[in-house]
């Protein structure tokens, strides 16, 4: 179980979160919508340790342990997966010896034998067919020269290649069309079971269509100001962020699709 | 945050300790400091020399005394004093070793530390290795197979006696001793180094393999390698290099010849890890260093494969001229200079023949303060019809306080030819390191990996077992089987 207290957190010496509270127990789905600098990606980022971002109070545990004192590849070995909004380009490393080094990182600190390069890709091929990606992905170089859509697939991949145990979803949906969003979608909801929770961050109501989540919360100004069911997200998407009071933003059209991120 | 950052990881990782910085203590026979036409005589006395090396080695030396250290590198070191440095130095020895056993166990354990274990590294991987410690050649092997294909394989100095005929047909034919500065000081001062003679139509059946190392203090290192490819020969040659950590700067300045007649290959490929000083810049070797090939016959070919991680200062440019008509040029380099190290090198292709074809494949490497250079001339000469190059230089950065430069020339003077010429630079960024690391690898794994990704392309061209050590060097890992 993910438990997150008082949570607050700064880049540049700005404050972003403000005091967030939100606990995760495992098997649960849960979305976190706000509006643009709400701190969304912020809280996702501290969660998975990256050190632009400071924390200055608060704590996050996780099955016990302290999440922040972990150094940032402690958290994805122990299970914590981020699929980010902007999957990152490495020219040179082909996806394939990207994936196997990262699956087996994972396994061995899980005690599990590492994949040998037949087992490895049987595993992954199987999974690309899944989420519709060709064979061809994985000797092209990490993420580059794919498109909005390929690179969110392959952050799917990844996913489902390494079994997180908790798995936080920055924004997976932006930029993608219909047909995309329903590929990703369905490689997330394989995933859902009793052992994993899910954290889905996004902006609009519409993936939700698709993972139906447990919980819904609305972040605002670096706080949890409302949670509820799956009614809250129809609800902001009826009337908008604007209502909320104190958000900054009124927006709650669904994008056009395929819109450029 | 408490966590280690990726940033924090990468100087670590870049901070990691010369691991040849070890120093053997043998006997040495030395000649004092300084140079004047004494010193070359007694040199040649020593090594017993016919009479018209020693006139050519004096000619050189009164051509260097007019002459002065190129500037024009992006280099900066201050200025050498040549009568500081020794110039011969020889392991004592009371009869010259005959055999591996009766070469000097000190010296051996050494060459077992770099990995060099002349007996087993070179019965397991079917290697010749001649070894060249400071400056004499200590033992050569599998001299007898290679003796009965008619090849050559041997210490400079013992060509000199054996086949003198040869040395003086080929010696300065591709690098006379005017051509610069440290060539003409090299061939004045030369100790000694390597020769390969590989007879009309024959392919040498292993790899062989010199291993350099600069052991006793203030030497400078002047070896001497000269490679001739017969008519339809070929061969495939390794170097690899190392020196002792000290703190004051050593002088390695070598020349190295290669001439291949019609059809004749030869490949060249050198792993240098000269000691590159300290993380503030304080000693290391300078290596200035001449290496040009001569493309003499038709459709010959040959090809330079470098992995330069050492020195304090590299300034080296391995070239080809392609005289011959179809014949092939390649160079393939990957320069990592890291700390206060400098890389000025490059290439120059200079195309004479007709239909003749280079290839330039260039990755230079730089982190912490280092500095990294690419020089490279491609020259196409007037009757060089339908002459082809490819040049593709790539850096990439790796920190913020680093730097890369890239200065091609293109000179073409016949209106057919074709030069393209590709540039890229990139860094190792943050984001980069974070996504990895967010997928469960360490730091140091992820930087391994994008460097090694990087320099893929070049290790690809290295013989096996070279491109093995290369990785090691880089600090990278060993890639699995697949992609």
């Amino acid at each position: 179980m993910l438990d997150i207290k008082n949570l607050k957190a700064s880049v540049e010496g700005k404050d972003i979160l403000k005091g967030l509270d939100l606990q995760v127990k495992a098997g649960e789905v849960h979305a976190i919508m706000g509006p643009n600098g709400s701190g969304k990606s912020t809280l996702s980022q501290v969660l998975a340790g990256r050190d632009a971002f400071e924390v200055t109070d608060g704590s996050v545990t996780w099955d016990g342990q302290d999440l922040l004192a972990m150094p940032i590849e402690e958290r994805a070995r122990a299970g914590l997966f981020l699929a980010f909004q902007y999957p990152v380009e490495i020219p040179g490393v082909s996806n394939a010896y990207f994936l196997k080094a990262a699956v087996n990182a994972v396994r061995k600190h899980r005690g599990l034998p590492e994949f040998d390069a037949m087992d490895f890709l049987t595993r992954v091929k199987a999974e690309m067919k899944a989420v519709g990606m060709k064979e061809e992905f994985l000797y092209r170089a990490v993420n580059e020269g794919f498109s909005g859509g390929e690179k969110k697939r392959n952050e799917v991949l990844q996913m489902a290649l390494l079994e997180p145990r908790l798995a936080i979803l920055d924004e997976t949906d932006s930029g993608l069309d219909i047909d995309a969003l329903k590929v990703v979608a369905d490689g997330v909801n394989r995933l859902r079971s009793p052992e994993r929770s899910l954290i889905v961050i996004t902006h609009y109501q519409r993936l939700l269509d698709y993972i139906v989540p447990d919980h819904v919360h609305v972040l605002s100004q670096g706080r949890i100001v409302r949670s509820g069911g799956r009614e809250l997200a129809l609800e902001l998407e009826e009337k908008g962020y604007g209502w909320i009071g104190d958000a900054g933003e009124i927006h709650a059209a669904p994008p056009a699709a395929g819109g450029a991120q | 945050m408490k966590t280690a950052t990726p940033a924090r990881k990468i100087d670590s990782f870049l901070d990691q300790e010369y691991s040849a910085g070890f120093e053997t203590l043998l006997e040495a026979d030395t000649l004092p400091k300084g140079l004047s036409e004494d010193v070359i005589r007694v040199i040649s006395a020593k090594k017993g020399e016919p009479e018209f090396l020693l006139e050519w080695r004096l000619e050189a030396y009164r051509r260097w005394l007019t002459m002065t250290p190129p500037k024009w590198a992006a280099v900066s070191f201050p200025e050498i004093d040549f009568q500081d440095i020794v110039y011969y130095s020889a392991p004592k020895k009371k009869d010259g070793p005959k055999s591996l056993d009766e070469v000097d166990p000190e010296l051996l354990k050494t060459f077992e530390k770099l990995g060099v274990p002349l007996h087993e590294r070179a019965r397991l991987a079917g290697v010749a290795v001649d070894a060249v410690f400071d400056s004499v050649s200590v033992a050569t092997t599998f001299q007898k197979e290679l003796g009965q294909h008619g090849i050559i394989f041997c210490s400079f100095s013992e060509a000199v006696k054996t086949h003198p005929e040869l040395v003086r047909q080929y010696l300065g034919t591709v690098v006379p001793p005017s051509d610069n500065f440290y060539a003409a000081l090299n061939s004045a001062v030369f100790s000694d180094g390597s020769f390969v003679f590989i007879p009309k139509g024959v392919k040498c059946p292993m790899e062989l393999s010199t291993y350099f190392r600069i052991n006793a203090r203030d030497t400078g290192q002047f070896e001497r390698t000269l490679i001739i490819a017969e008519e339809g020969a070929s061969v495939s040659y390794l170097e690899g290099c190392t020196a002792p950590m000290r703190d004051e700067n050593q002088l390695h300045a070598a020349v190295v010849e290669l001439i291949a007649l019609d059809d004749a290959k030869i490949k060249y490929s050198t792993v240098q890890n000269w000691y590159p000083g300290d993380k503030d810049g304080v000693g290391g070797i300078y290596n200035f260093v001449t290496k040009r090939g001569d493309c003499r016959g038709a459709r010959s070919h040959i090809s330079w494969t470098q992995v330069e991680t050492g020195s304090a200062i590299t300034w080296k440019y391995p070239s080809v001229i392609l005289r011959g008509d179809d014949s092939v040029g390649d160079f393939h380099s990957v320069a990592l200079s890291n700390h206060r190290q400098q890389a000025d090198t490059g290439t120059k292709m200079i195309h004479m023949g007709r239909n003749t074809k280079s290839t330039i494949l260039s990755k230079g490497i730089s982190a912490g303060h280092g500095s990294n250079t690419f020089r490279g001339l491609v020259r196409i000469a007037p009757k060089a019809e339908g002459a082809r190059n490819y040049t593709q230089c790539d850096s990439l950065l790796i920190g913020d306080q680093c730097a890369a430069h890239t200065f091609p020339t293109i000179e073409a003077r016949n209106p057919t030819a074709h030069v393209e010429h590709e540039a890229t630079t990139s860094r190792i960024g943050e984001d980069q390191l974070f996504y990895a690391m967010q997928r469960g690898l360490t730091a140091e794994d992820a930087v391994s990996m994008i460097v090694n990704g990087f320099c893929r392309e070049v290790f690809k061209e290295l013989p096996m077992e070279f491109a093995v050590e290369a990785q090691n060097l880089l600090g990278v890992s060993l890639e699995g089987s697949i992609g």
